[in-house]
């Protein structure tokens, strides 16, 4: 109910249409890989999927920034379904919690270059994707490039512009035997941009 | 009858329906014949346009049946869509984030809002003096000159465009035309804008030879225009009697409507191609966005509106 109502309030405001490019919507355990310029891409990338795949695709999302307030939590726990991590601690491996989601089957989706950036392509990704897809290699990796969002609502603003933004979703990619982590990477960030 | 006005936009709201009814039937048989592919095209093309008149229809109705709030509120609302077709289209910076949300929440609203409360001069420079100085001063203050004018003058574009020109149709409510409701003025000039683009459409498929635009809009010939526009032009005429004009007066406000709203539809073109796209936008199922429905409206409601108050309004 509330997740339906969220999704109407993203389709009027930002729009949220899921063009599937490179695959169709599937049941199949992936891993949705997006460029991250704003807030709302969370709410954006589960909006434009197909209602009956929203429950099994769980967004990771910053501990510091959804698991702070009560509504925040109410959101990204109670709706989303999201996955919490910590983007400050060093002691414990951050990617903890996505390896349990990914084991017990669920899809996730995340956002490789770890913070908001500013630019109109995105900035370099963090090693996390590397390591999910060199230790869940049958999970597939799809891109996902979110546009319009930028500039419906750039970092430090709070009221969105309604602008209709729209996520591609391109042709899963996979981790080739011996692909060395850099060279992987950018492979990735190519395939985001690639949609551009 | 004590309320002969009743009378006649129910009328004319029946024969529209009676109309659209018959074209609806007669594109799904069409639909069903064709064969080759340019001709499913061109039948889509029709069957979306029909499709897209019973929205317009069940507006009218309801404009006519709850009165000028509601009729405000459903332009208000096309005004909405046009200008995110537009922004959404239109490459901006994040730094005009500010100058759009004013351009949103505040030029907008208030343009209807002065529909509303009938203050016909602020209607006519809110737009184009105040979000002219205003704007630019919020892209301005974030310091980004990459692409400045560019962009300033593109987010009052749209503004004009989908907000301004836009208004002008609900403005006509406004208007004091002695005995004749003003809402009858609102039925002649939306009547005749979506027929002449559907005539020109047709007599253009039937006997276009000379492409007027091949670069702009390369479905529009010269014989389109000319037989279509001057076919709706007569159905103005015939409208004289729901409006203060005399039947050669109509044919000459209906002529402008044409010229106007032929023009607009180039310009239009001309802007969104210079963008890369086909289409406005995807609200029509595939068959582009409420701008593409409207882009005659909007160079065809200004001129309207300015040439019944200045000629006919008390």
């Amino acid at each position: 109910m509330i997740g339906e109502l969220i999704v109407a309030a993203t389709r009027l405001t930002v729009g949220g249409h899921g063009l599937w490019i490179g695959c169709a919507p599937s049941e199949k355990q992936r891993i949705y890989f997006a460029n991250h310029s704003s807030h709302l891409d969370t709410i954006l990338v589960w909006a434009a999927m197909p209602p009956h795949l929203r429950r099994r695709v769980r967004p990771v999302a910053a501990a510091d920034y959804w698991g702070k307030g009560r509504l925040q939590r109410r959101i990204s726990l109670g709706v989303l379904n999201a996955v919490l991590i910590d983007r400050q601690t060093r002691s414990s491996d951050p990617l903890e919690p996505l390896k349990e989601a990914l084991a017990a089957g669920d899809s996730l989706i995340i956002f490789p270059e770890g913070t908001r950036g500013t630019g109109e392509l995105p900035s370099a990704f963090k090693p996390g994707l590397y390591h999910l897809a060199k230790a869940f290699p049958e999970v597939e990796l799809v891109p996902v490039f979110l546009d319009n969002l930028r500039r419906a609502l750039p970092k430090g603003s709070l009221l969105p512009v309604p602008l209709s933004c729209v996520a591609r979703f391109g042709c899963p990619i996979q981790l080739e035997a011996g692909e060395a982590k850099a060279a992987f990477l950018d492979r990735g960030r190519e395939a985001v941009v690639g949609l551009a | 009858m004590t309320f002969p006005a009743l009378g006649t936009m129910g009328y004319l709201i029946g024969g529209v329906v009676l109309l659209l009814a018959a074209a609806s039937i007669v594109g799904w048989l069409i639909a069903r014949r064709v064969t080759s592919d340019a001709a499913r095209d061109t039948v889509r093309n029709l069957n979306s346009r029909i499709k897209a008149w019973w929205v317009m229809v069940a507006i009218f109705a309801a404009a006519f049946i709850f009165g000028k709030a509601v009729t405000i509120l459903l332009f208000l609302a096309v005004s909405f869509y046009c200008l995110r077709e537009f922004y959404s289209l239109t490459p901006t910076h994040p730094s005009d984030h500010a100058a759009m949300a004013a351009a949103f929440y505040i030029f907008l609203p208030l343009q209807y809002w002065l529909v509303w409360i009938d203050w016909v001069t602020m209607l006519t420079i809110a737009i184009p003096v105040y979000s002219f100085l205003a704007l630019p001063v919020l892209s301005m203050l974030k310091g980004v000159t990459a692409d400045y004018l560019q962009r300033v003058a593109k987010i009052q574009w749209g503004l004009m465009l989908a907000v301004f020109c836009i208004s002008h149709a609900p403005a006509l409510l406004m208007l004091d035309l002695g005995g004749v409701p003003p809402v009858q003025l609102l039925f002649f000039l939306v009547t005749v804008v979506q027929l002449s683009d559907v005539l020109q459409y047709i007599a253009g498929k039937l006997f276009g030879r000379h492409k007027m635009a091949p670069n702009v809009s390369p479905s529009k010939t010269w014989e389109g225009l000319i037989l279509g526009g001057l076919a709706a032009t007569a159905v103005g005429a015939a409208l004289w009697w729901i409006t203060p004009f005399s039947p050669l007066e109509a044919a000459g406000l209906a002529f402008a409507i044409v010229v106007a709203g032929a023009l607009g539809g180039l310009v239009l073109s001309a802007v969104k191609r210079s963008l890369g796209a086909k289409d406005w936008g995807v609200m029509i199922e595939g068959h582009g966005g409420a701008l593409d429905r409207m882009d005659s409206v909007t160079f065809a409601a200004p001129l309207f509106f300015h040439l019944v108050n200045y000629f006919f309004a008390r």
